[in-house]
């Protein structure tokens, strides 16, 4: 059984590691583990296994029940992404001023459909309903920036600076 | 000196004006300029983005539109500098310009600042008379003389179902609990729906205020507000304005020296629409699957950790300051009989001016849609509007002359809905928004219920073959009969009302299904199945751009001479019709 002090000491070691910072925090409040799922997920792009047996000890929920709550909701992975996450909007807005053509767009270019991963791991591609900046759709959303009044041409320069910010390091 | 506001709404920033601000920001720095320089969130011209504002030494306003960092350093050199406002880029201002009728038939009292204060400045919401609507109540107010006030406002919830606020209020006050809790809905699951971004964006305090003051009304100590996943700036607002509140000890203990207490949560969602449903919504916020419930119990009575529990959507709050300080018949001097006040529209789709509209209820359709709205883009032609998204329906452009009311609105099958408004033009298949929704539903269904897990599979499956051509006969009436079905078999709002779309455009627009299901036909030459490309011989040049940019090759032809398509080979991806410059592709 994983006790509170040996994950003190793992977070010693961890460069800096905010889900566990959370869990250690966690003082048995109700309603902490969609928080601490989140937290988990902020932290390594993806919720690993490792991170529910956690959570599932310190805060007493069956993985089983976990695992639920995680399939349930669709901001939930259970792989890791690629670096950049693109969600495309098809939300009524963008769907009535063409946003086939702008997923259309992305897909040919990247070769993955939605809910995939590039190869080289530089994107992950997720379709949403409704990014909030309908007046400005079609819109998508590069990690948290998002981008309006696109057209096919716009997201390939889009794809373009993303990927050439990570050949520079970036 | 003169004040320099840029909106930096998400659909701001999404539009450039991140740039924008820096770019005003180097010029006073290299230039050493006299102005203060602040942000804002959005006034409603979304449109327009980036927006900014000058505001000079007399306290005349200038707001200019589309500025790009090029604009921003010319207003910079001749208006801020110089004196000389830029006429030409002007959206609103002293002097009359186009866009003025974009603001003429608004009312605001939800939007009240939106766009006109620093959302992170909790002294700037103060200074317009913020905070006071809460003091006014702690100091003079009973609980129930403010359940009243709200009473005979006539405020009905604007999350979509329009029940009234005052009396929902008072079921909470009366229900016997230890503990109460409020919760505010900014969960905005309608896709194409976006007034309580930005009022979470533009105005977090009067959101923050208006749940004081029902926390005060129900006898609650705790609040919660449920997020969307998809709304990091508004999530990031909300904390700070928290924390400034905090600091001046208007939430926590004893707030502004009341003997009361409140303190508010911000739980962020996890990405499932049906969550907006309070009572998934509450099973949510205490960390379950978000899988509603049959009601009753209701909320009020039974609601977050079985405790009674009031839940408001974020515009209701917002509402809520304005009433107490402007009393309940200057809010029921707006509106018609049954719905009184104001609404938050987010005008969308194919609208001259997609933005935010707070109009009085009982205005038209038309009146949006034209006056406000500027009428359709690209000089097309008025088709219909989307009200209420995925409950909601289609109400055709021939009755652009209905008032919008709670009551005039659910005659049509459509309902109000949470504000989306998204107008489609004669290139929007009906059909095809139909099973957009369909698949929408589908998609969000928790699955609970038999109907609404199988059923509106059964009818997307329906609208599919329909749209792929493959229509048969009766096809209409068996939708008729599974979206009976799943109406009336379903325990929440989202399999209630998932048919509405399917049954809205039946109704006004059966001649589009006809056409599909018997000639093979989409009207609105938008389903890509039902279309065919080809080359008009007397209008192609032979230029062979089409042929290059097919991925079929399904264009043969030789330079100089008339193309043609193989149709067997086309796979309808468009590419032609965009690359022609001769206009020689048509699809039909
Ligand atoms: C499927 C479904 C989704 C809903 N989504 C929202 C939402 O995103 N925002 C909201 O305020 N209300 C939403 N509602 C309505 C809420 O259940 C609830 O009625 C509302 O938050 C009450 O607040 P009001 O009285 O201020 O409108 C939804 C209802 C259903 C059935
Ligand atoms: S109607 Fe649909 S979403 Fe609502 S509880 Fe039933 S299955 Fe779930
Ligand atoms: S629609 Fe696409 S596949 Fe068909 S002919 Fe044109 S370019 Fe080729
Ligand atoms: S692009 Fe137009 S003009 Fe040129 S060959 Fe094709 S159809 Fe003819
Ligand atoms: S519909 Fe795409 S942002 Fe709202
Ligand atoms: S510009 Fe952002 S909501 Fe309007």
């Amino acid at each position: 059984m994983l006790q509170k002090e040996e994950i003190r000491r793992d977070n010693i070691n961890d460069t800096f590691s905010n889900f566990k910072v959370e869990l250690w925090r966690y003082q048995g409040e109700r309603g902490a583990l969609i928080p601490l799922l989140q937290s988990a997920q902020e932290t390594y792009g993806y919720i690993p296994e490792s991170a529910i047996d956690h959570i599932s000890e310190i805060v007493g929920i069956p993985s089983a029940e976990i695992y639920g709550v995680i399939t349930f909701y669709s901001q939930f992975r259970l792989k890791p992404m690629g670096k950049n996450i693109i969600r495309i909007c098809d939300g009524t807005a963008c769907h009535v001023n063409a946003s086939t053509a702008i997923l259309k767009t992305i897909t040919d270019e990247l070769q993955i459909d939605s809910n995939e991963t590039t190869e080289d791991g530089l994107f992950t591609l997720q379709t949403v309903a409704c990014l909030g900046c309908c007046s400005l759709s079609p819109v998508i959303m590069i990690n948290d920036e998002t981008y309006g009044r696109l057209t096919p041409k716009k997201v390939q320069q889009l794809l373009d600076e993303y990927r050439n910010a990570d050949g520079n390091g970036g | 000196m003169k004040t320099i506001k840029v909106g930096l709404g998400t659909c701001g920033v999404s539009a450039g004006a991140q740039k924008t601000y820096e770019a005003i920001k180097n010029e006073i720095e290299l230039q050493n300029i006299q102005a203060v320089l602040k942000e804002t969130g959005c006034n409603g011209m979304c449109y327009r983005e980036p927006l900014v504002e000058v505001t000079d030494e007399q306290k005349n306003s200038f707001v200019y539109g589309e500025v790009t960092p090029e604009k921003a350093k010319t207003i910079m050199n001749s208006h801020v500098l110089a004196d000389k406002p830029v006429a030409e880029w002007l959206v609103q201002s002293t002097r009359p310009s186009e866009d003025d009728t974009f603001f003429k038939k608004q009312n605001r009292i939800v939007l009240r600042n939106c766009g006109i204060i620093d959302p992170n400045s909790i002294t700037e919401y103060v200074a317009t008379g913020g905070y006071e609507a809460i003091q006014k109540v702690l100091n003079g107010y009973t609980p129930e003389q403010v359940i009243d006030v709200i009473t005979r406002s006539g405020l009905r919830g604007r999350g979509g179902g329009g029940f009234l606020s005052g009396v929902k209020w008072k079921f909470c006050r009366d229900a016997t609990g230890d503990r109460k809790y409020i919760i505010c809905n900014a969960d905005e699951g309608d896709p194409g729906a976006f007034m309580d971004r930005s009022t979470l964006e533009s105005d977090p305090h009067s959101v923050l205020e208006g749940m004081m003051i029902c926390a005060y009304a129900i006898g609650a100590e705790e609040g919660y507000i449920y997020a969307r996943a998809e709304y990091p700036k508004a999530v990031a607002r909300l904390k700070h304005s928290i924390r400034e509140a905090l600091a001046r000890g208007f939430l926590g203990k004893n707030i502004f020296g009341s003997p009361v207490n409140f303190s508010v949560k911000i739980k962020e969602g996890a990405g499932a629409f049906v969550c907006g449903e309070e009572t998934a919504l509450i099973a949510s916020i205490e960390g379950k699957r978000g899988m509603p419930r049959f009601r009753p119990p209701f909320p009020a009575n039974k609601g977050l950790w079985g405790k009674p529990t009031n839940i408001n959507n974020v515009e209701t709050y917002a509402n809520v300051p304005w009433i107490i300080m402007n009393g309940p018949e200057a809010f029921a001097a707006f509106g018609t009989d049954n719905s009184k006040g104001t609404k938050v529209f987010a005008l969308a789709g194919k609208i001259q001016r997609g933005g935010l509209a707070e109009v009085p209820m009982g205005i038209t359709i038309n009146e949006i849609v034209f006056d406000i709205g500027g009428g359709i883009k690209e000089g097309k032609k008025f088709k219909a509007v989307q009200m209420g998204g995925p409950s909601g329906g289609c109400i055709p452009a021939s009755m652009g002359d209905l008032q919008i009311d709670y009551q005039q609105i659910n005659q049509t099958g459509a309902i109000m809905g949470s504000g989306g408004l998204v107008v489609m033009d004669e290139s929007t298949c009906m059909v095809d928004m139909a099973k957009f929704f369909l698949r929408f539903t589908q998609d969000e269904s928790c699955g609970k219920c038999t109907f609404c897990r199988i059923g509106t599979k059964r009818m997307l499956e329906v609208l599919e073959r329909i749209t792929d051509g493959n229509g048969k006969e009766g096809d209409i009436e068996l939708l008729r009969h599974l979206a009976y079905e799943i109406k009336n078999n379903t325990i929440c709002g989202l399999g209630q009302t998932a048919p509405n779309p399917v049954l809205t455009t039946l109704k006004y627009f059966p001649e589009e299904y006809e056409a599909h299901i018997r000639e093979k036909r989409c009207p609105a030459h938008s389903c890509s199945a039902l279309l065919t490309y080809s080359i008009k011989a007397d209008a192609c040049k032979g230029c062979m751009a089409c042929a290059k940019a097919c991925p079929a090759e399904a264009i043969t032809g030789e330079k100089k001479k008339a193309h043609e398509i193989n149709t067997a080979v086309c796979i309808k991806c468009g590419k032609c019709l965009e690359t022609c410059k001769f206009n020689a592709v048509i699809k039909n």
